[in-house]
């Protein structure tokens, strides 16, 4: 039998489209991690995914505190979705969260996208998103490269041991 | 394990050419491996492997981050002096055990 040929991966693009830190940050982990291994590549934020890419809410990204069945308190027990819904609730956890990030050595939002380009990592916006939510290109952090339509995305997709991950 | 002739010195290395006795690194066994990685070293080259070194013997993690802000170099200046997979090339030329963390 043939012995079976493998291809190492090459290129990824990772698509974000929600805002939420447990999105963002899987993006943006999985991304670094890629540069980091010598990937080329490419993320792409669209729809609520550009929320991380946005000057004004980049680092004030939440995570849901009602609808999200893995919400607990601190010490573990069940987090009461009532209670979730409470005014200042969802973005006292988020800051707990982000604070909790931040002792592991996990950059904010804004860091880890200089992180990701420093290593030749690219950002890039969807077009279509940002005309929905009436965004402009100086709305966008500086490492944002370009904003593009699918098509565009698609063109950067060639090669053999490229991958399209959406988050 | 397996024992592994560098710069005329015999070392103890790992499957992956890790080295597995971190007082065994010598600076000519640091060149020799960079040569094997395609990394010709230069004295800022060295400045980043001693940081490196100093943070493992300190029994402290290794992140770009931490490297970026060490003020040896920036994360940029770091991904250039050791092009590709820049923790794992420059753990593997500094003698020190093949890092852990995600980011």
């Amino acid at each position: 039998m043939d012995k079976e040929e493998k291809i190492p991966l090459k290129k990824i693009l990772l698509i974000c489209s929600k805002a939420s830190i447990e999105d963002v940050y899987a993006a943006l982990v999985m991304g670094n991690g890629a540069v980091m291994e010598g990937i080329e590549t490419k993320l792409f934020f669209t729809f609520f995914g550009l929320d991380a890419i946005t000057k004004k809410t980049m680092n004030k990204l939440h995570t849901a505190t009602t609808g999200n069945p893995g919400m607990r308190m601190p010490g573990g027990l069940p987090f009461p979705t009532m209670l979730g819904g409470l005014p200042g609730v969802e973005a006292g956890v988020s800051a707990m969260m982000r604070k909790q990030m931040d002792a592991l050595d996990i950059p904010p939002v804004d860091e880890f996208l200089e992180l990701i380009t420093a290593g030749g990592g690219e950002i890039y916006a969807c077009k279509l998103a940002m005309d929905m939510f009436k965004l402009t290109k100086e709305d966008l952090h500086e490492e944002v490269s370009d904003v593009i339509t699918v098509g565009d995305l698609y063109e950067m997709c060639d090669g053999l041991g490229t991958q399209i991950v959406f988050t | 394990m397996s024992i592994k002739t560098i710069a005329g010195v015999e070392v103890n290395v790992n499957d992956e050419g890790y080295m597995e006795d971190a007082s065994q690194w010598t600076k000519e066994i640091a060149s020799e491996i960079a040569k094997e990685e395609g990394v010709e070293l230069t004295d800022k080259h060295f400045e980043v492997i001693d940081f490196v070194r100093g943070k493992i013997s300190a029994g402290e993690g290794l992140t770009i981050r931490g490297i970026g802000k060490s003020g040896v170099v920036n994360a940029k200046e770091f991904y250039a002096l050791f092009p590709g997979a820049p923790l794992k090339k420059v753990t593997k030329i500094s003698g020190v055990p093949k890092p852990t963390s995600c980011i």
